[in-house]
């Protein structure tokens, strides 16, 4: 079966270049040598921490960003060569952004907002929209009323589902969640979450649904892909990824997460972060947080390696 | 920071050229023949054709703005046919009046538009704060040529306490005293708009910088107020109000033709107002790159100036 | 229109709307007054003074009647002052957009351009300009314009820089529009208020500038006269008829006036900062209005002790009650967490311990906060100020926000050690320094050379630490301390933060919104919900088994890590707004338990202080 979306080696950097006379500039590797592939129906959860190239990666998944290197296909149609061209993108797959409020023009109504991709990318008339934005707001639970208000007088919750409705409006088949829920109090994440979960349902929608929270994550992925510094350090099926975790990387951040009941982890006593991105270390980017780190880490980058059908992971030295 | 002001430097050398390019295409779209204009309209042909071929003038666009720009790089702006002098002898001797009137002017503005700026923030919605906010409105509203005419009459003609004229007095003046004495009305006149600007910004500035969260956190570790204000909160507003007094100086500098020409401050704005009188083009043209030049090299100096204030310039 | 309701409102903006509502009546009367010709000349009656027969505002050199020559003086200088004005915020914002917009190339290539035009002294490239262009009121026109596009196109170009990269941008790309069309639909809209304003600010600078220009000789050529002409041929007879000159220039300032009393008030009623009063300056600390201070209550143990506290803020006729009235202790020693999601009130609670709400709008109308018995709210300044910082220190959610952006770390905290007692300042530095090691930051000498840009968020936020305990604080309050980190790092955080607290005997409150923080920090925890504390205990019995409707199903909502795919439980509706709470329990309206009870009358926190709900039908109580 052809999978619903497939990457293949994307890379992006920012900067770099050569100056006027001849010096190369500072480079950014915001995403390197990245590939995935999510089958129809299913959620990927993309997890990692700020800086780990989650949101580069997804904003070229729409085709909001050009790729430096790399193809993309989606349902088997290559858009390699159209990326940079949203418009091309939009009715095969589309974003649902961070901030809710942010993502919705203060100056237009609900139903200009909601109008624009019908127009746009399906040329839809006057009655059709009519009847196409009733269903979109009955899908996200929302009353007909809010059509005419501004987004400033909506929730967050609610303008998380303003901003699913506009998403799904030209009836794309795949939507990339770029941490749909974490600027949303927890009793109203759940609101959106399960909503999300239905309409993934009604509409046989392929989710890739990233996060820093692992806990979320797991409650909605089938499977997982955990971002470093740029790479996937790990990727399979959700239980493999969270019972047999084999980057030490995604046992830290499985370790880190605060949990009730659960004493807190000295998982790292010293402070130690990110390595600098302008100059990436030669090696494993994880190895100075790294407890189980050798000379060769420090060297080498370690290639992704196999561990079963469905779950690889890129360490020398992996659980 | 070395690497930081070198790079400023650089960055003005384009923003130079630029300059003169822009100066010498006004000069040269200006219509009218420069030849008839400097012979009269009774000049035979031959003679306006050999005018023509001293000037430089019967050679490509291009070939006579280089031709002007080396010359201007050797200190050579060419000699005004009003005047029979050499340009550049006539600028800088203009332009050194200029500088003082507008040095004292900017001076004035940027003490006093800072201190009302920070009296009125610090008092907000008292009645320092009322007055002195209504008067900075009313002082960025008034024409300042009609404010030196109207301080004439009262300094110089109803009371006889200042000098209406000139820069020196006619007989018996020269010294420094007397200097004093012939800038203050001028001056005042000059500085009284930017004063207003300069305080508005101040003030604003100071007030939103007081909302911010970095004031909290000094409050919260207990600092005393008057350090709030003067230490954490001015020196953070001083980084927008920078930039701003870079730019009064340009008002400035700007704004001396009219005052210089109320005052008759023998300055390079009267004499531009002149020159354009009597098309003396490479006057005009000496006066603006002159005057121009030393604008630029002021806001280098503002820049730096906020560079040095705020470290996250310079990254 | 709230618009125009708000610049009726300030006095002053209205006072210069209806001056120049005026001016501008009068001007475009100005044809069918009954005056006379302004161009007929009478030498017979030159330099009359004002108030004499046939001549108002008396006759100038040639006899002409000024106030004719004003009147129509004036019509001309607004046309032309106003239609300048047009020029210059249509081109330049057109430029400015365009920068700001595709940026790159086209951007760094326009503001150069622009950047040449600026290097020039604003009045003198309105010379030159005229210069090339020949005297004449229209080529001054043309010249105040474009020397005004530059101010237009850098001013419009940031805002849209800043529009720009905002999501909705993106999200209308997604929606297959194209860059013309994001400009039309997306940006103008949003530009247009700046645009406004700053017209509503430069109009008055143009119309004094065509002036400034006729003024020299340059503008207006005889006959025809605007203000600046009628001032320049003033000028000349300064002294023998000094109101030939005072009449224009009046005029000009009135109407620059004007204009500018009535651009601050446009401004002030688009810009939403100024709207929401976020630009009134703070007090150095909260106001105080209570009615009475409640008594003391008898606690020898507690450190800090709050009773009854209640913040308001006041936004014009509305007051939001984010505290509404709070009660908790803490003792030497101990950690208690204030848990609650966006708007209960858990922030503002931690802020007003010691007056650090902002004011206006905030103010605390009631209650005590004693600290070792002395009620922070009734203390004059100093007493306050040597408490800040002293026994009493915060740590704030966001480091970099938090931090002053232009002093070296190390300059800031010996500067916090300084305002609390004398210690030369090397040792104060030195002192500094050891408590960057204490916080675990490596090289800590070499850290406190710098500025807090440089820092990652980790890092500034042990930084913020570091600054907190450089007195030797008994207590801690920390608002939100981890909320901006990645869990990695948080956790290096919480545990540093346990470290200190036990090595210290540091009591702490600490504000969160993170159940897990909360179980693996505190000894105790209070929930708060729209403004009130709902339940308070031990850590450990409130979370495995809550009493409030409302923490257990908090606490349902929480995903765990280990649950595997599932759906997870969400509570319906949302928070009351706190400037319309209902009656009795404000959970009520989501809460599936209430009953008729729970909507009327107060319901107080009952229990010990161990153990307290504000419930009327809690979990596990018998029904």
């Amino acid at each position: 079966m052809t999978p619903a979306l497939e990457v293949r080696n994307l890379r992006k950097t920012f900067g770099g270049g050569r100056s006027l006379t001849g010096k190369p500039l500072p480079a950014v590797h915001a995403v390197r040598d990245v590939s995935l592939s999510v089958r129809t129906g299913e959620t990927l959860g993309i997890v990692g921490e700020s800086g780990c190239g989650k949101s580069t990666l997804a904003r070229m998944l729409v085709g909001l960003l050009k790729q430096t290197e790399g193809e993309i296909a989606i349902e088997g149609k290559n858009l390699s060569d159209q990326m940079g061209d949203p418009a091309a993108f939009g009715r095969l797959i589309q974003y649902v952004f961070q901030d809710p409020i942010s993502s919705l023009n203060p100056r237009k109504t609900i139903r200009e907002i909601l109008e624009a991709p019908l127009i746009h990318l399906l040329g839809m008339d006057e009655s059709s929209r009519k009847a196409r934005i009733a269903e979109l707001f009955e899908a996200v639970n929302l009353r007909r009323e809010f059509l005419s208000r501004y987004p400033h007088e909506f929730s967050g919750g609610q303008a998380q589902r303003i901003g699913i409705a506009r998403a799904l409006a030209a009836a794309p088949r795949i939507l990339v969640l770029d941490e749909p829920v974490s600027a949303l109090d927890v009793s109203v994440q759940a609101q959106v979450l399960n909503l999300l979960a239905d309409l993934r349902q009604a509409m046989d929608l392929t989710y890739l649904f990233i996060s820093h929270d692992l806990a979320v994550v797991e409650a909605v992925s089938d499977s997982v892909a955990v971002l470093y510094f740029g790479r996937v350090v790990e990727v399979g099926r959700a239980e493999a990824i969270f019972t047999t975790p084999r980057h030490p990387y995604t046992d830290l951040l499985a370790g880190s997460a605060p949990i009730v009941g659960r004493d807190l982890g000295r998982t790292e006593s010293q402070a130690v972060e990110l390595p600098d991105p302008l100059r990436p270390p030669p090696g494993c980017a994880f190895a100075a947080r790294c407890p189980k780190v050798t000379a060769l880490c420090r060297d080498k980058v370690p290639a992704m390696e196999a561990f079963s059908e469905h779950h690889e992971a890129a360490c020398h030295h992996p659980n | 920071m070395h690497l930081y002001v070198l790079k400023r430097l650089l960055a003005i050398v384009p923003i130079l050229i630029g300059l003169t390019v822009i100066v010498f295409a006004i000069m040269a779209l200006i219509p009218g023949d420069p030849a008839t204009a400097i012979l009269g309209s009774y000049a035979t042909p031959e003679n306006v054709e050999k005018l023509n071929r001293s000037l430089g003038l019967d050679k490509s666009v291009f070939e006579q703005y280089f031709i002007w720009l080396g010359n201007l790089l050797q200190g050579d702006l060419g000699r005004s046919y009003s005047l029979n002098r050499p340009v550049l002898d006539e600028v800088l001797e203009r332009f050194s009046a200029t500088l003082i009137l507008a040095g004292a002017a900017l001076l004035l503005c940027t003490v006093w538009g800072l201190l009302i700026g920070i009296w009125t923030a610090a008092r907000q919605y008292g009645w320092t704060d009322k007055i002195l906010t209504f008067v900075v409105l009313i002082g960025i509203s008034v024409p300042s040529f009609w404010l030196g005419l109207l301080l004439i009459l009262l300094f110089s003609v109803q009371w006889r306490v200042l000098p209406a004229s000139g820069m020196f007095a006619i007989y018996g003046g020269g010294d420094l005293p007397d200097l004093l004495r012939h800038l203050i009305l001028p001056a005042v006149t000059l500085s009284v708009v930017a004063t207003g600007v300069i305080a508005r910004l101040t003030r604003s500035a100071m007030l939103e910088v007081l909302r911010q969260d970095f004031v909290r956190t000094a409050r919260a570790k207990g600092v005393p107020e008057s350090s709030v204000l003067y230490r954490h909160a001015f020196k953070a507003a001083l980084v927008s109000v920078i930039p701003v007094i870079g730019i009064q100086a340009g008002f400035v500098l700007g704004g001396a033709v009219y005052i210089e020409t109320v005052f008759q401050w023998p300055g390079v704005g009267r004499m531009l107002v002149q020159a354009i009188s009597t098309r003396d083009i490479l006057l005009v043209q000496g006066g603006v790159v002159v005057v121009a030049g030393s604008y630029v090299l002021f806001n280098l100096l503002a820049d730096l100036a906020q560079s040095w204030l705020d470290p996250r310039v310079k990254t | 229109m709230t618009t125009l309701k708000l610049i009726a409102r300030n006095h002053l903006a209205a006072f210069g709307g209806i001056v120049l509502l005026l001016v501008v009546l009068v001007a475009l009367l100005v044809p069918f007054l009954p005056i006379v010709d302004p161009d007929l000349t009478d030498p017979a009656n030159r330099l009359k003074r004002p108030f004499s027969e046939g001549a108002l505002l008396g006759t100038d050199h040639l006899g002409r009647d000024l106030l004719a020559r004003l009147l129509w003086g004036t019509q001309l200088s607004l046309v032309v002052g106003a239609a300048a004005a047009v020029i210059a915020a249509v081109i330049g914002s057109a430029i400015g957009i365009v920068a700001g917009y595709f940026g790159g190339r086209t951007d760094s290539l326009i503001m150069r351009g622009i950047d040449m035009l600026m290097a020039f002294p604003y009045i003198l490239l309105a010379l030159a300009i005229v210069a090339v262009l020949g005297p004449g009121l229209l080529n001054a026109l043309y010249a105040v314009a474009i020397v005004n596009i530059p101010f237009f196109a850098r001013n419009i170009r940031g805002v849209t820089v800043s529009l720009a990269h905002r999501e909705f941008v993106d999200a209308a790309r997604l929606s297959g529009m194209n860059d013309w069309q994001i400009i039309r639909s997306e940006i103008l809209p949003n530009v247009l208020p700046v645009i406004v304003i700053a017209m509503s600010t430069t109009i008055g600078w143009m119309i004094l500038e065509t002036a400034g220009l006729s003024f020299l000789g340059l503008g207006s050529q005889p006959p025809q006269a605007d203000l600046g002409s009628m001032l320049g041929e003033g000028r000349k007879l300064l002294i023998t008829a000094p109101h030939a000159s005072i009449v224009p220039g009046v005029m000009i300032f009135i109407i620059v006036m004007s204009v500018n009393l009535l651009g601050d008030g446009i401004r002030d009623a688009l810009d939403p900062r100024l709207r929401s009063g976020a630009l009134s300056r703070p007090a150095a600390a909260t106001r105080v209005e209570r009615a009475e201070t409640p008594a003391k209550t008898e606690d020898a143990e507690a450190l800090l002790k709050v009773d009854g506290l209640r913040t308001e803020f006041r936004l014009g006729n509305r007051a939001y009650r984010a505290v509404g009235g709070v009660d908790f202790a803490v003792r030497a020693g101990e950690c208690l967490g204030i848990i609650g999601e966006s708007g209960s009130g858990k922030s503002v609670t931690a802020l007003s311990l010691l007056g650090l709400v902002a004011s206006p709008p905030g103010m605390i109308t009631g209650g005590a906060v004693r600290i070792d018995g002395a009620d922070t709210l009734s203390m004059n300044g100093e007493a306050l100020r040597r408490l800040r910082g002293g026994k009493v220190a915060y740590v704030f959610q966001d480091p970099l926000a938090t931090l002053h952006p232009l002093y070296r770390i190390g300059d800031q905290m010996v500067e916090a050690i300084r305002c609390h007692r004398p210690m030369a300042k090397q040792a104060a530095w030195d002192h500094a320094v050891s408590l960057l090691e204490q916080v675990r930051i490596p090289n800590a000498a070499f850290r406190a050379k710098a500025y807090p840009h440089e820092l990652s968020g980790g890092m500034r936020q042990r930084v913020g630490i570091a600054l907190a305990l450089v007195n030797d604080p008994e207590l801690l309050i920390l608002d939100e301390p981890t909320t901006a980190l990645d869990v990695t790092v948080q956790a290096q955080v919480l545990a540093l933060l346990d470290d200190l607290r036990r090595e210290r005997n540091l009591a702490m409150v600490f504000i969160t919104h993170d159940f897990g923080v909360v179980s693996q920090l505190c000894d105790r925890v209070a929930v708060m919900y729209a403004g009130r504390i709902v339940e308070t205990g031990p850590t450990e019995a409130v979370l495995e088994s809550p009493s409030h409707p409302y923490t257990k199903r908090l606490i349902a909502c929480v995903p765990e890590l280990g649950g595997g795919r599932r759906a997870l439980s969400a509570i319906p509706g949302l928070p009351p707004p706190v400037d319309d709470l209902p009656a009795g329990c404000a959970f009520a309206p989501r809460c599936d338990k209430a009953s008729e009870q729970c909507r009327k009358g107060d319901i107080p926190l009952e229990g010990s202080e161990a153990r307290a709900v504000r419930c009327l039908q809690p979990e596990g109580a018998a029904a």
